[in-house]
């Protein structure tokens, strides 16, 4: 297994670099560096060698990938790809356009993320599967075919229906939670509620119908039927034998998720004032600022491959007959 | 998994303990419920707080209670009046010819060759309290030269255990303006302000080469000492006087010392803050700013919220004694001479979303709010003459509405250098003069801003110098004078006009082929689709076809820059209260191609610009009215844009928020804002008692449909197993 995690990570490498190219070529096919320059100077009285300073601070004065004018190997090191690419592979993020270092940034602000990122995950994996296990249960009966109707309802309204009428609802109307904010410690929960309960109810449809169909797959097959045979009770045979079989394509969906976590909620987090990732990327593409979303598309993409990786482990411990070679 | 299911309500009840106090959606800690709190909000984080490169008005509204500059503008007074803040007198210009002789009539002579401003500051007033300024009992600074190990559990200048303060210097203020032309520092103003302090300019190319080998030798982010290099144009006479000499005349210099570019920054804090591991902590001065104001940036996270608390060190003010006539009846002069500030504290949350800022405000958790046009028919009702008041509803609630006309122009631009609609024909100027008439104004501000606006007769915004009102105000290439107000001209003069200009019933008379202009404007959503029809619409009165050039910011901002537009949206918020800061907007030399000013239309009109030299220098009178009236005349005529409209500030206050004056140039207002924090708890918690039925039912309703399930639930248990074929058909 050991052979095959280094095999990952060295095939990790090159995903990274096509996924940083892309996110450069994108970036700047719609923003060029006097783009930049003139967004974080301001529109005011910005002279022209405001501008060509901005860009010579922050690197931004060389070509984008390929230097003509200089020699051998320096063609392409010496330009804004190199330069801005080979610091994340240590990790250095370097400093936003505004001055302000990317990481400290990131750790900062990851735990607002996490605040709502990981309860969501948590609450909607239990429920989900206890809702799809119980809508298995009670399959080929008015209570599962009003739950698929329900399902397929949830799913058809837009995730900001959610937001904005949950806001209305439960902030506005009826007061029970703030509409929108964030606090430290525990005074941050009041406010992660909404969010959190959102959050679970939106992805509610899709995932419910997703797990209810694998479960139903599952109790077609022959150690069901023997369980069955045996005597067992049905909820016996669902929550002890199906569940428990069923295991690895919801790990597949769940675990890869996990390190994703991190990275929060570019909607959610804009629209309930949480000051986590998603609302930090959200800002930084607005204010053009590429090392900030180069940052995080990298960690993005580093997450990513982290958790299918994980996913692979997590097969070998849910399934002694599967091998990583 | 009866663990979690036993467990799952607790979840949910402990948000609800930790909400604090009888209302559970209070944003706030239960603790602040009565105390003297101002709450607002923000959307946009600001990008700056160092005085130097700070401009836009979100940052401002910081910046502005913490920083003092020399002078500010009176809080009630109008027209907007400067008054001294730091200092003991507003200075009087000094006027020098070339060899440094004093000349006494300095505004009509003509060897001008400098002016200088000899500025007093009063004496004990003292920064607000900061580890830059904390000494050890040798006198040493205690935290200029922190150690990784010294920074250990430091993440913000609050953390530190030692503060200090100092009196203000007549050395802060010099130090700020050589400030201006630091390397690694961008001020806005650096380019406009080398033009006229003397030896800026010089002084950047030396800190330049200075601080490029003190980097070779000491590293990056070095301190630069300012204090060992002078600086012509700004230099101290004694601990509490300094004196700023600028080249020839510019009387509007003056405004600009209103403004934080101007205001002390001390040696120590720069020293503090270029500390390389502060850096790396953000830890910097355009982070948490340090200033003598009323207030001082206590907290700064502005993802979240950024706390102003009040300077304990901060050296007093009175409320102003006067005002004007109408400020004696609306309380605005109850508190005269009474100590500043009067708030405590003020928090200000991000909330990006105009939806949740508005219902907070409607709940009671901020003071103040704008208005949304979403909002607007919830808030707002224009009664008979047009005079717009709050609705029944808000009334309710005690709320106010204040509106006032900021001093900001929205127009629309057309490219002088373009070859069909610019330039200085009879021809193009008759096109742009029907145009004019054909784009009603009226009805843009009445549809899209809720009459909030007012139809722009030229390029001055009311309440400044050299803006008239009424019949001898009116642009009369467009209006006419009519039952005592301005009646735009019809649809067929602006024909007549368009087809001396050669376009006859829009057809182009050489070609006969229809006229097509273009807008080019930034990409617009779904809802700016209905602006761009209805501007379609004003051209297509006069059966001209506009097509409509979308595009992202960018690539407009670089059309602009390299004139490429043809016709264009855009807008213009002053700096100060002079009417050349509007007018400098078409001022040939200040072109935006070729020249990079502010000139976007690119209008260049030799005697206007002539026009705009004397003006620039005269002081406010009859005779400079005279000459303001004639540019504006030959701008009117030229028509070089649409002179769009001025907009309408209509902001609400809640019951509880007193002293409330809109001045559109003087940001530096929460020292005179009054809040009656018993009312607005009371007023809270009215407005926001839980409402529970609906949970309670939600609940009762679940009970119930759970009966049939439980039965459903036994029946299976007790029954045989499904056949596998029927588990088949219901894998869907």
């Amino acid at each position: 297994m050991f052979n095959y995690i280094i095999r990952r990570i060295f095939y990790a490498v090159p995903i990274l670099i096509g996924v940083n190219l892309v996110t450069f070529a994108l970036f700047f096919v719609v923003n060029t560096p006097d783009d930049m320059a003139r967004m974080q100077l301001g529109i005011k009285r910005i002279t022209p060698e405001a501008v060509i300073k901005w860009k010579q601070e922050r690197g931004y004065d060389k070509p984008l990938i390929f230097n003509a004018e200089a020699e051998g190997v320096t063609k392409l090191t010496r330009t804004i790809f190199f330069e801005k690419s080979v610091s994340m592979f240590i990790f250095d993020f370097g400093r936003a356009d505004d001055g302000r270092d990317i990481a400290r940034e990131i750790t900062t602000r990851m735990l607002p993320s996490l605040g709502i990122a990981l309860p969501v995950f948590l609450l909607g994996l239990l429920s989900y599967v206890t809702f799809a296990l119980l809508m298995t249960f009670f399959r080929a009966t008015y209570i599962d075919l009003w739950g698929v109707v329900l399902c397929v309802a949830l799913m058809s309204i837009s995730g900001l229906f959610y937001i904005i009428g949950g806001q209305f609802l439960i902030g506005k109307l009826w007061h029970i939670v703030p509409i929108s904010g964030y606090g430290n410690g525990l005074d941050a929960t009041k406010f992660l509620v909404l969010p959190v309960l959102i959050g679970v109810i939106s992805g509610a449809g899709s995932s419910i119908r997703w797990y209810r169909t694998i479960f139903l797959e599952e109790i077609s097959k022959d150690y069901v039927r023997t369980a069955r045979a045996k005597g067992l009770s049905e909820r016996v045979v669902l929550f002890r034998h199906v569940l428990k079989n069923a295991m690895i394509p919801i790990l597949t969906g769940a675990v890869v998720i996990v390190p994703l976590l991190f990275l929060g909620s570019l909607v959610s987090e804009s629209f309930f004032g949480i000051p986590g990732l998603g609302s930090y990327t959200i800002d930084a593409i607005n204010s053009q600022d590429f090392s900030v979303v180069r940052a995080m598309v990298f960690l993005g993409s580093l997450f990513y491959i982290i958790g299918l990786v994980l996913t692979d482990i997590s097969y070998t411990l849910v399934d002694p007959r599967i091998k990583l070679e | 998994m009866k663990v979690p299911y036993k467990y799952l309500p607790v979840l949910f009840l402990v948000p609800l303990f930790a909400c604090s106090g009888d209302s559970w959606n209070n944003p706030y800690p239960a603790t602040d419920a009565d105390k003297n709190i101002l709450y607002g909000a923000f959307a946009e984080r600001p990008k700056h707080l160092d005085p130097v490169q700070s401009y836009s008005s979100n940052e401002i509204l910081f910046t502005a209670q913490i920083y003092e500059p020399p002078l500010q503008y009176h809080y009630l007074k109008r027209p907007y009046t400067l008054v001294p803040l730091s200092i003991e007198k507003i200075p009087i210009a000094q006027y020098f010819d070339e060899n440094g002789k004093q000349l006494l009539d300095g505004n009509s002579d003509q060897r001008v060759a400098y002016t200088v401003y000899e500025i007093v500051i009063k004496p004990s007033i003292n920064y607000q309290p900061h580890p830059a300024f904390a000494k050890n009992d040798q006198g040493k600074f205690l935290y200029h030269n922190l150690t990784t190990k010294d920074l250990v559990g430091i993440f913000k200048p609050n953390d530190f255990s030692y503060t200090g303060t100092r009196e203000l210097t007549a050395e802060d203020y010099v130090f700020q303006i050589k400030r201006l032309a630091h390397p690694t520092l961008h001020s806005p103003i650096f380019g406009l302000m080398s033009e006229y302090i003397v030896g800026l300019k010089e002084y950047s190319a030396t800190l330049k080469r200075v601080a490029t080998e003190q980097s070779k030798e000491e590293g990056k982010n070095t301190y630069l000492d300012l204090n060992n290099y002078p600086l012509e144009g700004a230099q101290v006479v004694n601990a509490h006087t300094y004196r700023i000499k600028i080249k020839g005349k510019y009387p509007q210099f003056i405004y600009w010392l209103a403004m934080p570019f101007f205001a002390p920054v001390p040696w120590e804090v720069e020293r503090f803050y270029t500390q390389q591991g502060l850096i790396e902590k953000n830890i910097t001065l355009d982070w948490y700013p340090v200033g003598t104001g009323a207030y001082m940036l206590t907290e700064n996270d502005p993802n979240r919220a950024m706390i102003l608390e009040k300077n304990p060190n901060f050296h007093g003010e009175a409320y102003p004694s006067e005002g004007m006539p109408n400020d004696i009846a609306a309380g605005l002069l109850a508190d005269a001479g009474k100590s500043l500030p009067f708030i405590d504290k003020a928090v200000f949350s991000r909330d990006k979303e105009s939806i949740s800022r508005w219902n907070k405000f409607l709940q009671g958790y901020y003071d103040a709010s704008g208005i949304g046009s979403d909002s607007f028919d919830q808030a707002v009702q224009l009664m008979g003459q047009g005079e717009a008041t709050v609705t029944e509803e808000m009334k309710a609630q005690g709320i106010r509405l204040q509106t006032s006309v900021p001093t900001s122009t929205y127009y629309v631009g057309f490219n002088m250098l373009d070859p069909l609609i610019g330039g200085s024909s009879d021809s193009a100027r008759k096109l742009r003069q029907a145009i004019s008439i054909a784009v009603d104004y009226e009805e843009y501000v009445s549809i899209f801003s809720n009459g909030r606006g007012i139809p722009a007769q030229g390029p001055i915004a009311p309440g400044i110098a050299g803006y008239r009102d009424g019949q001898k105000g009116i642009n009369s290439v467009v209006y006419d004078w009519e039952n005592e107000q301005p009646k735009r001209k019809s649809i067929e003069a602006a024909k007549i006009l368009l087809a001396e200009a050669g376009y006859p019933n829009g057809m182009d008379a050489k070609t006969n082929a229809p006229l097509v202009l273009y807008f080019d404007v930034t990409a617009h959503g779904a809802e700016d689709k209905s602006n761009l029809d209805w501007m379609r619409k004003q051209f297509q009165k006069l059966n001209i076809q506009l097509v409509v050039r979308s595009t992202d910011y960018n690539r407009f901002q670089d059309k602009i820059r390299k004139g490429n537009a043809q016709i264009f949206e855009w807008g213009w918020n002053a700096d100060y209260p002079d009417p050349e800061n509007f007018l400098f907007l078409l001022h040939g030399p200040q072109r935006k191609v070729g020249n990079d000013g502010e000139n976007a239309a690119n209008y260049d009109n030799p005697e206007y610009d002539n026009l705009f030299e004397k003006m620039k220098n005269m002081e406010n009178g009859p005779e400079r009215q005279e000459v303001i009236d004639r540019m504006i005349v030959i701008l009117r005529q030229d028509a070089p844009w649409l002179w769009g409209y001025h907009p309408k500030d209509f902001v609400l206050y809640h019951a509880w928020y007193e002293n409330i004056k809109p001045n559109k140039l003087a940001h530096n207002n929460m020292k005179y804002f009054r809040i009656d924090a018993n009312l607005r708890e009371k007023k809270r918690k009215e407005w926001n008692e839980p409402v529970l039925w609906p949970i309670a039912s939600g609940l009762i309703v679940l009970i119930i449909s759970l009966i049939p399930v439980m039965f459903v639930y036994r029946r299976r248990e007790r029954g045989v197993g499904i056949p596998n074929s029927r588990a088949q058909d219901s894998n869907v």
